[in-house]
């Protein structure tokens, strides 16, 4: 059976790799911006939304631009 | 309007010691340059974030993603961003150098740079193709690319706590001049 293109990708194991290195990038740069551990922790939270939401733009376009071709 | 939050942080006096001194420890060992600047906490997060990505990394390739070589074949630009985790990436120097000794590298091919490829031989002849770039990738597969990027990131990574123990948190929100206490310093970052 041939899975739609967007569920196909999310069920690729290599995806969710990206969730430790997500964790890992929002939870250092928010230590470099901050002192304190809340402060951190909700920059780490936004940094990670932001990154999600980013990617998550990419990939719309990127399934967009092969539904279009 | 600021983040109360924040604003605490900018009364915050930081000790950053000798920041030359904490950057070399940084660099050598991740959090190390933290912990010898007394902010245990960013130290632990910075050790367990970094080398937890490292060591990921590392371990997805079997210990083969993580080496130096510089030949016509394989330009290994990877290492120069993986060394910045520091003494953790240490070891591929000296496998580089061991490699080219006739016994080869030390212990096996854990972080030793690759096999030159056989030239005119028989590519499907295992003895020929083990321990060469094209056998890694056949045999790792995606695991290569994916543990070549977690020890690249944990390198940068790196190079952010690096700057932090040098200079102290970049601080993003700025204090409302209105509200800062009469008399209190500008640069309230201490070097001793």
């Amino acid at each position: 059976m041939n899975l739609p293109l967007p569920l196909a990708a999310l069920l690729a194991p290599q995806i969710w790799y990206m969730l430790p290195l997500l964790v890992a990038v929002s939870l250092v740069y928010g230590a470099t911006r901050h002192e304190l551990l809340i402060p951190i922790l909700q920059h780490a939270w936004r940094t990670a939304v932001w990154m999600l939401v980013f990617m998550g733009v990419i990939f719309v376009a990127l399934v967009a631009l092969e539904w279009w071709i | 309007m600021s983040n109360p939050n924040t604003a605490g942080e900018q009364a915050l006096e930081i000790d950053l010691r000798d920041p030359a001194l904490a950057g070399f420890l940084a660099w050598l060992w991740p959090g190390l340059g933290h912990f010898y600047q007394r902010r245990h906490a960013k130290g632990m997060l910075f050790m367990v974030c970094i080398l937890g990505t490292y060591f990921f990394g590392l371990t997805l390739g079997e210990g083969k993603v993580v080496y130096a070589n510089w030949t016509q074949e394989d330009h290994r630009w990877q290492y120069a961003l993986q060394l910045g985790v520091g003494l953790p990436a240490a070891p591929a120097i000296v496998q580089a150098i061991a490699a080219k000794r006739p016994e080869g590298p030390i212990g096996g091919y854990f972080m030793a740079p690759p096999k030159p490829s056989p030239r005119g031989g028989n590519i499907h002849d295992a003895g020929q193709i083990a321990n060469t770039l094209p056998e890694w990738h056949k045999r790792l597969n995606v695991r290569f690319e994916l543990g070549t990027l977690y020890t690249m990131v944990a390198g940068l990574l790196n190079i952010l706590a690096i700057y932090d123990a040098l200079a102290g948190p970049a601080l993003s929100e700025p204090v409302d001049e209105k509200k800062r206490p009469p008399g209190e310093g500008d640069d309230k970052k201490k070097q001793s």
